[in-house]
C-alpha cells in the first residue's frame, strides 16, 4: 500500500512568476523511507509543505495514509508528523515543556503527555537537559527535541525536511542514528535532503528532483547504474600516461578518459579487470600511484541527471 | 469547539511559562510604566496646573494606564512575529488543533500579562498619591475597560506581526504608531493648549476618548481636555465602545484570514 501518494503537484509563487512545483509526482510505500534529493530552491520543501497540509497546491492531488491531504486536512494532521529545517520549538522554554505542550496540542491530556514527554526525552538522550532552556542546547539536541516534538503521537507518517542541514559532522551523525532507529519502528518517512550521502545512507528509495519535477527515482544502486557501472582508475607518473592508457585499452573495450595522471574506462568484469590491470602494469615495471575501482557516487548522478551539482553551500 | 478553548488556553499558558521561564521580561514590562508614572509626577507634575484636587498625578494615571496598555500591542505582534520566523507556527499548523487557538491564545496571553501590568501600576501610583474617589465597582469596571482596549488592540499587534514577520521591525513599527498616538491626545497634557487642527485630531483619538472615559469611571469632574465641545470628549464612554468594536471587527476577521493563508 501507498501511504504517501502526490500527483501531478503545480505550485506557484507571486502570480505564477515562480515556478516552485511543476507538475511532480511521487509516491511512498508503507513502511518504506524515500529520500527527496535536490539542490536549494528545487521544490522539496514546498512538496512537504503541501504533504502536510501547510500549503495548499494550485493544482494536483496528494494523499497521506489513504486520507486527501486537501479535502480532510485535519484528519491528516492527526496521522503525521513534521520536523522541519529549522528546530521549530519555543526556545525560552525547556525541552521538557515544549514536549509537554505538545502533547496537550495533541489531546493527550496532563499525565499522559507527562509520561510522553519523558518517554521521549529519554529515548533521544536528553533527559539531563531536560530542565534547561532550548536556547542552551547544542544544534543536535535541538533538532533532536524538534524531531521528539513531531512523534509524540507516533505518527504513521512522518517528514523530516533537511533534518541535518547546518549540523556539524557529530550532530549529523547522531541525527542519522536516531532516524534509522525509527524507520525499525516500521514508519513511513519522507526525508528532504541535499546531502547525497545522507539519501544514501538512510533511503530504501530516491527521488531525485531539480526545478520542481522528479528527473530520476529509483534506488541508490540502481541511479548508480543509470550513470554507468564501475570504473578503473588509475594514477601514474606523467612519465608513464602513455604506456598505461595502452594497457588499459587492452582491458576495456571503451573509451578511456585521461585527466591529468589518472586515467579512467568503464569496465564490465570488476576486480578481474583490476587485477589484469595490476598483472600488466607490473610486468611493464610501472608503479601505479594510485588504482582502484570506482562506483559512481550520488554525486555523479546528480551531475549527470541535471548537469549542476547538488550541494551548495550550506547557509550559514 | 471544547477542544478550540482547550487549545486556546494552552498556547496561553505557553505565554505565562515564558514568563516564568525569563522573568527579565515581566520585570522590565512593568519598570517602564513605573518609571513614566515616576517622571511625570516628579518631572512634570509640579509645573502642570491642573486645578485638580488630588494634583496632576489624579490626572495622570489613567493616561499612563490607557498608555501602557496600548504599548503591550507591540509585544504581542513582536511575539507572533518571531513564532513565524522561528518556524513555530509552521508546528502547531500541522498539530490537530483549531485554526484559531494560536491567535485567539496570545491575544488571552497578553491580556493576562496587562493584568499583572496595571496591577503592578496602580500600586506604584497608590504610592505617589493617586486616590480614585469613585465607587469601588466604578474604578473595578475602569480596569475592566482598560483590559477590553488592550484586547481590542491585541488584534492589530496580531495582525502586524503576521503582516511584517519580522519581529524587530514590527516593534520599531508599532512604537512609531503607538509613541505619537499616546502622546497626541489628552493623556500627559491638555489638549486646550493644542493648535486647533491637532486639538481636533486629538479629541477624536481613541487613546483621548479612552483616558477620558477611564478618568470619569475614577471620578473625576474636570477630565482635562474635554473642552472643545466635540462629541468624542462629551461622551468618552461611548466613543470608547465604539472604536474597540470597529477595531476588533476589522482587525479579528483580517488577522484570522491573515493567519490562515500565511503560508500561501
Amino acid at each position: 500500500m501507498k501511504s504517501i501518494i502526490a500527483e501531478h503537484l503545480v505550485k506557484t509563487y507571486r502570480n505564477g512568476e515562480v515556478k516552485a512545483l511543476d507538475d511532480l509526482s511521487l509516491n511512498v510505500e508503507e513502511g518504506t523511507v524515500l529520500s527527496v534529493l535536490g539542490p536549494n530552491g528545487a521544490g522539496k520543501t514546498t512538496t512537504v509543505r503541501i504533504l502536510a497540509t501547510l500549503l495548499k497546491p494550485d493544482s494536483g492531488h496528494a494523499s497521506v495514509a489513504g486520507i486527501d491531504v486537501i479535502k480532510q486536512p485535519g484528519k491528516v494532521r492527526e496521522l503525521i508528523g513534521l520536523s522541519g529545517q529549522y528546530a521549530a520549538v519555543d526556545e525560552t522554554l525547556t525541552g521538557w515543556d515544549n514536549l509537554v505542550m505538545f502533547g496537550r496540542l495533541y489531546h493527550l491530556g496532563k499525565s499522559a503527555s507527562i509520561k510522553r514527554a519523558e518517554e521521549l526525552l529519554e529515548r533521544f538522550s536528553l533527559t539531563e537537559s531536560a530542565r534547561r532552556p532550548i536556547k542552551t542546547y547544542s544544534g543536535g539536541m535541538r533538532r533532536r527535541l524538534d524531531l521528539a516534538a513531531s512523534l509524540i503521537v507516533q505518527p504513521k507518517v512522518l517528514f523530516l525536511d533537511e533534518p541535518t542541514t547546518g549540523l556539524d559532522p557529530r550532530g549529523r551523525q547522531e541525527m542519522w542514528g536516531v532516524i534509522q532507529e525509527l524507520v525499525k519502528g516500521g514508519v513511513t518517512l519522507l526525508l528532504t535532503t541535499q546531502y547525497l550521502e545522507e539519501a544514501d545512507q538512510l533511503a530504501d528509495e530516491i527521488a531525485v528532483i531539480d526545478h520542481g519535477k522528479v528527473i530520476a527515482r529509483g534506488t541508490s544502486d540502481a541511479l548508480k547504474k543509470q550513470v554507468g557501472g564501475e570504473r578503473l582508475e588509475i594514477t601514474v607518473e606523467n612519465a608513464d600516461i602513455a604506456k598505461t592508457q595502452e594497457i588499459v585499452a587492452r582491458i576495456s573495450a571503451t573509451a578511456t578518459h585521461t585527466d591529468i595522471r589518472t586515467i579512467s574506462a568503464p569496465v564490465t568484469t570488476g576486480s578481474i579487470a583490476l587485477m589484469d590491470a595490476l598483472r600488466a602494469l607490473d610486468e611493464a615495471k610501472i608503479h601505479p600511484l594510485d588504482i582502484g575501482l570506482k562506483r559512481p557516487s550520488l554525486d555523479d548522478v546528480f551531475l549527470s541527471l541535471t548537469g549542476h551539482v547538488a550541494e551548495e553551500e550550506v547557509k550559514a | 469547539m471544547k477542544n478550540a478553548v482547550t487549545d486556546a488556553l494552552i498556547i496561553t499558558k505557553r505565554q505565562l511559562l515564558q514568563l516564568a521561564r525569563v522573568p527579565e521580561v515581566l520585570i522590565f514590562s512593568t519598570i517602564q510604566p513605573v518609571m513614566f508614572v515616576l517622571l511625570f509626577r516628579f518631572v512634570f507634575g509640579g509645573s502642570i496646573s491642573t486645578g485638580q484636587p488630588g494634583g496632576y498625578v489624579q490626572l495622570l494615571m489613567p493616561g499612563i494606564f490607557v498608555q501602557t496598555v496600548a504599548f503591550t500591542l507591540a509585544a504581542t505582534a513582536s511575539g507572533l512575529a518571531e513564532d513565524m520566523k522561528k518556524g513555530l507556527i509552521d508546528r502547531f499548523r500541522s498539530l490537530p488543533i483549531a485554526r484559531s487557538a494560536l491567535v485567539v491564545g496570545r491575544t488571552l496571553g497578553d491580556s493576562l500579562l496587562n493584568i499583572l501590568v496595571l496591577v503592578v501600576m496602580a500600586a506604584a501610583g497608590f504610592a505617589v498619591g493617586w486616590r480614585p474617589t469613585a465607587s469601588v465597582l466604578s474604578v473595578f469596571s475602569a480596569f475592566v475597560f482598560l483590559l477590553l482596549f488592550g484586547y481590542a488592540l491585541s488584534w492589530t499587534g496580531i495582525y502586524a506581526g503576521l503582516a511584517v514577520r519580522d519581529a524587530r521591525t514590527v516593534q520599531n513599527v508599532s512604537f512609531l504608531i503607538t509613541f505619537p498616538m499616546t502622546f497626541l491626545s489628552n493623556a500627559f497634557a491638555p489638549t486646550t493648549g493644542m493648535p486647533k487642527a491637532l486639538q481636533y485630531v486629538a479629541e477624536w483619538n481613541p487613546v483621548s476618548t479612552m483616558v477620558a472615559a477611564c478618568r470619569q469611571l475614577f471620578g473625576l469632574e474636570n477630565e482635562f481636555g474635554a473642552t472643545a465641545n466635540s462629541f468624542p470628549s462629551q461622551h468618552p464612554l461611548t466613543t470608547s465602545i465604539f472604536y474597540m468594536v470597529l477595531i476588533m471587527v476589522i482587525f479579528i476577521p483580517l488577522s484570522v484570514r491573515k493567519y490562515k493563508n500565511s503560508s500561501n
